[in-house]
């Protein structure tokens, strides 16, 4: 009966949400024109359905002080509070509001991971792909010197390192961002030296193509594909590297409210059968379906495949 | 030793709650404790699951820190002497003791038919090789500065030790109970805590450090009523929630420190609840050599911008009391109930924060989990309280590690753990006393260091309780440590755990002596 | 075939080289961390005199320089040198029996973590943009954006609490293997959960971006069942990236696990790594920073050799 009961619910939630990406993507197509429209026109519903919640989390994040009823680092009552009219998620364990700190919680997540995610990609895939298509000593350097960072496990060396430097918001972006870049490159360059030894390109150093044109005109659009993949899952592991720092006493300064320190401000209720803490956890997973969604699209998109 | 220290008792949430502190007389036992009063049983396997122990835990007296390593030293080794569930002082290895007419010479007689795991018999060339281990020149040793007034250690024949202070101190047999100073057999006049031979309760069976301790009982344990079970063992277990599901889950019958924040659905779950008030205290810090904490009209406006309740009520969940600006518990014999409990008053603040020219004010304040758990929310809940006086406290989470050494006594502002120690003087001493190596506000009193000194010599009860009421006063008025809270010693057990009607308050676990004095259904 | 026993020796002769500067860097950020293990091992109650006292007992007040060559000389000899800690253990029993322990679980995880991973990540890539496809994926992703304690603790709630499988992963001495798997099975289940998606993402991901390519047109163009196209032509060709997730994750098994080992309360290299930073106690330090270190560099060797040998161009590029 438990699992009827379930699957009831899991069909009506699968069709709001399925009639909601339905609707996102009717006015989307409505709203652009030209390509753009084209594109969204034959986009699946899934990836309507990720930009849909991309959307609303970017909404959330810019308009959060009209949206959240208290401040975020506030105290309005006691801890622990039920949920109710006041406090639509109840209070947390010093008696913030949980409503209010999670949609403060989605401006400083996303933004930070955005951030992070961004540069380590911008530091990663420039060096891969310049590693993969020079050769030599440049790849050789590369090579060896992101062997070395990667050969320290990155928990320890983001450890050691905000331990040196200190745990401002900046630091941790920095730190993260360039321990994960190493993850990239590698992969940029393993992608790229697969497409390097085609044909086509040694026909294009014969033409005396320069570097830069090789590189962006003729590589980067044939390694594109597993890079977004890997950015999408990427981009959740930063939720999951400031959890697990702050597991073991770094991560963000408090009392900005983040979704990765607030699972683990809560997660000892969950042993306990209460679901508190799967309120910021799901908010990342949600997070995490929908850009991984978008993903799998232009991913489609971008390999051809036309059935 | 005529002093009778009041007793605090077990207590549990709702009464805590309701009635503050419990003396002795007003000992009240939930009904799940009166079976505790049936003759203890011997057997079974204990096991207890703490929230400390690190891979570095060594058997080295000498730097043993938490309550992993106290128990650790406490079931194997014994002590010269033992603080009793009532706060007594009793002896235990030192069958009794003298003291000169001025305090400076105590003369203490051991106790007869001891012998160490080894066969060897307790004398007191252990005892002296012992002690040594934590002095001189290059001790290194954690407790060093508490014997430091130790000038001379001599034996009398086999059983008879005698020391010699550099000066009297009535309270000096309460040291020797330190659990840094076990009774470890002598070799050549030094100890080689290595081996692992003690003269207590159970016999160490092996010791991963960070891990888990093993011991099995000591069948020629001296003393007949205590150490019930067969086996005892201590397990590490870091992780708050994971301290919980071994208990749920019978991994273990005890655990220390449980997650406060979910105690009630931990008690929901069928444990039981043990909480113990006693010295154990959380402090602010100020630096009162540097501006803006060298104005004490700064430091008062800063002790009436806390709120004590708030935090009492929320970071302890209620397992603890509000304190008083001075590190005396009330389980303590000389607390001033005389002073009145100071209050969260913006008024007040601001005011003082005129008295020192001052429109606003703005300081960070260091805090860590490492300090005490739930001190980056109690930073927190202070800056917000603070905030309607008019005072910006800025809670900066500083890295856990190396937080001993790089943030306290270091940065100007920053949140403190202290165990609290079962006589005033020790605890003066330690962290009050000019130039002390642990005082950490940097705090220098004239009138105080007089009372101290006096107060430690002083054998007139009456006096004494006079001066150290005038010194908490002047340390409440003064000094330079916000203390907001008292926390109680919380411990959840499974339901078989039995407990003697009375639970020593001087630290957690029974005195760290739960794996001698409990026992099983 | 003598070209990828070159290529064998030489990345051998770099991971020497990379173990070197490892060394180099962690000792060099240890020392960079604020404190050093006398303040540390003293914690609170650190005066200045036991501070001094412990670090002349050690040789601490020596310059670094010397230190670090001193341990070097040591281990050019096979000597890991004695715990700061643990006076006079040698690094290399503090650390075996915890080594087997990580090994043990990476093992027993990717065991079950890599037969998974592939061959969801082909059926899906068959699969794709079926329902199949995006539930799986659904809850490959979910399942990774959950902290890994979190993950622990829901499944010590659901499998724990209710008495199938035991919360504390210690392992009493002489238990059998049967034993082993069982006490174990809740942090390799974690663990498997956490790496699955993943790999199992760039499976799919490297197989799709081949399916466009002409000689796989062709070979369906031929009529090959869709399967038998990608197993055959498209899977093949995928390996190197495959390959080379596969042995991040594997790396990830055996250095990276530090919170699921806390949670569990099971004594691998993490915890002990953890503890040791935070300590400063360097030799130990410094012992598994290189047998993480050497754990990552083989790994990467053989995720290479795979590649290369899969990739008949890169067998014959100078």
């Amino acid at each position: 009966m438990g699992f009827l009961i379930f699957l009831f619910w899991a069909a009506i939630t699968l069709g709001v949400a399925m009639a909601a990406a339905w609707a996102f993507r009717a006015v989307a197509t409505a709203v652009t024109r030209g390509e753009t429209q084209r594109a969204l026109r034959n986009a699946p519903l899934t990836a309507s359905f990720g930009m849909l919640v991309i959307f609303i989390y970017l909404v959330v994040a810019i308009l959060a002080p009209l949206i959240a009823h208290f401040p975020e680092r506030e105290v309005v009552g006691s801890q622990f509070m039920p949920w109710s009219g006041d406090h639509w998620l109840g209070t947390d364990a010093l008696g913030r509001d949980m409503f209010s700190r999670m949609i403060y919680g989605t401006r400083n997540t996303v933004g930070i991971a955005f951030a992070t995610t961004a540069l380590a990609f911008l530091i990663g895939s420039v060096f891969g792909l310049l590693a993969a298509t020079v050769g030599g000593w440049l790849d050789q350097g590369l090579s060896r010197l992101v062997d070395v960072m990667m050969a320290i496990p990155s928990l320890i060396f983001a450890l050691l390192l905000l331990t040196i430097f200190g745990t401002s918001i900046v630091t941790l972006i920095l730190v993260i961002a360039v321990i994960d870049s190493t993850r990239v490159f590698r992969l940029a360059r393993a992608v790229a030296e697969g497409v390097v030894v085609m044909d086509y390109i040694e026909a294009a150093r014969l033409r005396g193509e320069g570097l830069v044109y090789l590189i962006t005109r003729e590589i980067l659009p044939n390694v594109t594909a597993p890079l977004v993949a890997e950015f999408g899952l990427r981009f959740c592991f930063v939720f999951l590297s400031i959890s697990a720092l702050s597991f073991l006493g770094l991560g963000i300064q408090p009392p900005t409210a983040d979704w990765g320190s607030m699972v683990r401000e809560n997660a000892t209720l969950i042993t306990f059968g209460d679901i508190t803490p799967l309120l910021p956890a799901g908010a990342i997973a949600l997070l995490t379906v929908a850009v991984n969604f978008v993903v799998d699209w232009q991913l489609y998109r971008a390999s051809g495949l036309k059935e | 030793m005529t002093n009778r220290p009041r007793t605090p008792g077990i207590t549990r949430r709702g009464l805590m709650k309701s009635a503050g502190a419990i003396g002795a007389a007003g000992l009240i036992l939930p009904a799940s404790y009166r079976k505790a009063m049936a003759e203890p049983k011997r057997g079974g396997t204990f096991r207890i699951g703490f929230g400390h122990g690190n891979t570095t835990d060594s058997l080295n007296p000498a730097l043993w820190d938490q309550a992993f390593v106290q128990v650790l030293g406490n079931t194997m080794h014994n002590y010269l002497t033992v603080i009793g569930p009532d706060g007594q002082l009793q002896p235990e290895l030192a069958e009794s003791w003298e003291a000169s007419s001025d305090a400076a010479t105590w003369t203490f007689k051991l106790r007869e038919g001891v012998t160490f795991h080894n066969g060897k018999d307790v004398v007191a060339e252990d005892v002296i090789a012992s002690l040594n281990h934590h002095r001189g020149e290059d001790s290194a040793s954690a407790a060093a500065p508490i014997v430091e007034a130790i000038t001379d250690i001599r034996a009398d024949g086999d059983k008879v030790v005698v020391i010699t202070l550099e000066a009297g101190d009535a309270d000096f047999p309460f040291i020797l109970s330190d659990y840094h100073l076990p009774i470890l057999p002598a070799e050549d006049g030094r100890i080689d805590y290595t081996k692992g031979i003690g003269c207590g309760g159970y016999i160490l069976e092996s010791f991963e450090p960070g891990v888990d301790a093993h011991f099995t009982r000591n069948p020629d344990y001296w003393k007949s009523d205590h150490a019930h079970f067969d086996r005892v063992e201590l397990y590490a277990i870091l992780d708050s929630a994971a301290r919980q599901n071994a208990l749920i889950t019978g991994e273990v019958d005890v655990i220390d420190r449980p997650d406060l924040n979910t105690i009630h659905m931990l008690e929901r779950a069928g444990a039981n609840i043990i909480s113990v008030s006693g010295t154990q205290h959380y402090t602010f810090v100020m630096d009162s050599r540097v501006a803006p904490f060298s104005d004490n009209n700064v430091r008062m406006a800063l002790k009436y911008g806390i709120n004590r309740q708030q935090l009492v009520d929320t970071v302890l969940s209620g397992f603890g009391v509000v304190g008083n600006d001075h590190p005396i518990g009330r389980s303590n014999r000389f607390h001033a109930d005389e002073l009145e409990q100071r209050e969260f008053d913006p008024d007040r603040a601001r005011y003082h924060l005129q008295q020192a020219g001052m429109d606003s004010l703005s300081v960070d304040l260091s805090a860590s989990d490492a300090a005490f758990s739930g001190a980056v929310d109690a930073a927190v809940l202070f800056s917000e309280s603070a905030a309607q006086a008019g005072i910006t406290v800025n809670p900066v989470r500083e890295p856990s590690d190396g937080y001993w050494s790089n943030v306290w006594m270091v940065k100007p502002f920053t949140a403190v753990y202290w165990g609290g120690r079962p006589t005033e003087d020790w605890m003066f001493s330690t962290a009050y006393a000019a130039g002390a190596p642990w005082n950490d506000g940097f705090w220098e009193h004239d009138r105080f260091m007089e009372l101290l000194r006096a107060a430690r010599s002083e054998l007139d009860e009456d006096l004494r309780r006079e001066m150290y009421v005038e010194m908490q006063q002047i340390v409440r008025d003064e000094g330079s440590n916000i203390i907001p809270m008292f926390s109680n010693y919380v411990m959840a057990t499974a339901d078989n755990v039995m407990t003697p009607e009375q639970i020593g308050s001087n630290t957690t676990l029974d005195g760290v002596r739960a794996t001698e004095r409990w026992w099983f259904a | 075939m003598a070209h990828v026993w070159r290529m064998i020796a030489q990345r051998l002769a770099f991971g020497l080289v990379t173990l070197f500067v490892v060394s180099i860097i962690i000792f060099g950020a240890t020392e960079l961390l604020p404190g050093d293990f006398a303040q540390a091992v003293l914690g609170q109650a650190a005066t200045p005199e036991a501070v001094a006292t412990i670090r002349r007992e050690l040789g601490l007040d020596r310059p670094w320089a010397v230190r670090y060559f001193d341990w070097l000389f040591g281990v050019l000899q096979g000597d890991f040198g004695t715990s700061l800690a643990q006076r006079g253990r040698p690094v290399t029993d503090m650390i075996l029996s915890r080594l087997g322990n990580t090994f043990f679980l990476a093992i027993y995880a990717a065991a079950m973590a890599v037969p998974l991973a592939l061959t969801l990540g082909v059926l899906v890539a068959l699969w794709r943009n079926s329902l199949f496809d995006r539930i799986a994926n659904s809850t490959a992703l979910s399942a990774i954006s959950f902290p890994e304690f979190f993950v622990a603790y829901i499944l010590i709630f659901v499998l724990a609490q209710s008495g199938y499988f035991p919360s504390m992963a210690r392992m009493p001495a002489g238990a059998d293997l049967g034993e082993k798997l069982y006490r174990a099975f809740l942090p390799a289940l974690t663990l498997t959960l956490v790496v699955t998606a993943h790999m199992m993402r760039m499976t799919r991901a490297a197989i799709i971006n081949l399916l466009a390519s002409p000689y796989i047109e062709m070979a369906r163009l031929k009529g090959m069942r869709p399967s038998r196209v990608i197993i055959r032509h498209a899977l093949p060709n995928a390996i190197a990236p495959i390959a080379n997730v596969v042995a991040i994750n594997l790396a990830y098994l055996i250095t990276g696990v530090v919170v699921v080992e806390v949670v569990f309360v099971y004594p691998g290299l993490g915890q002990l790594m953890v503890d040791s930073v935070s300590r400063r106690d360097i030799p130990v330090v410094q012992a598994i920073a290189l047998i993480f270190a050497a754990a990552y560099v083989l790994l990467n060797l053989t995720a290479d050799v795979i590649s290369t040998l899969s990739n008949p161009r890169l067998m014959h590029r100078t």
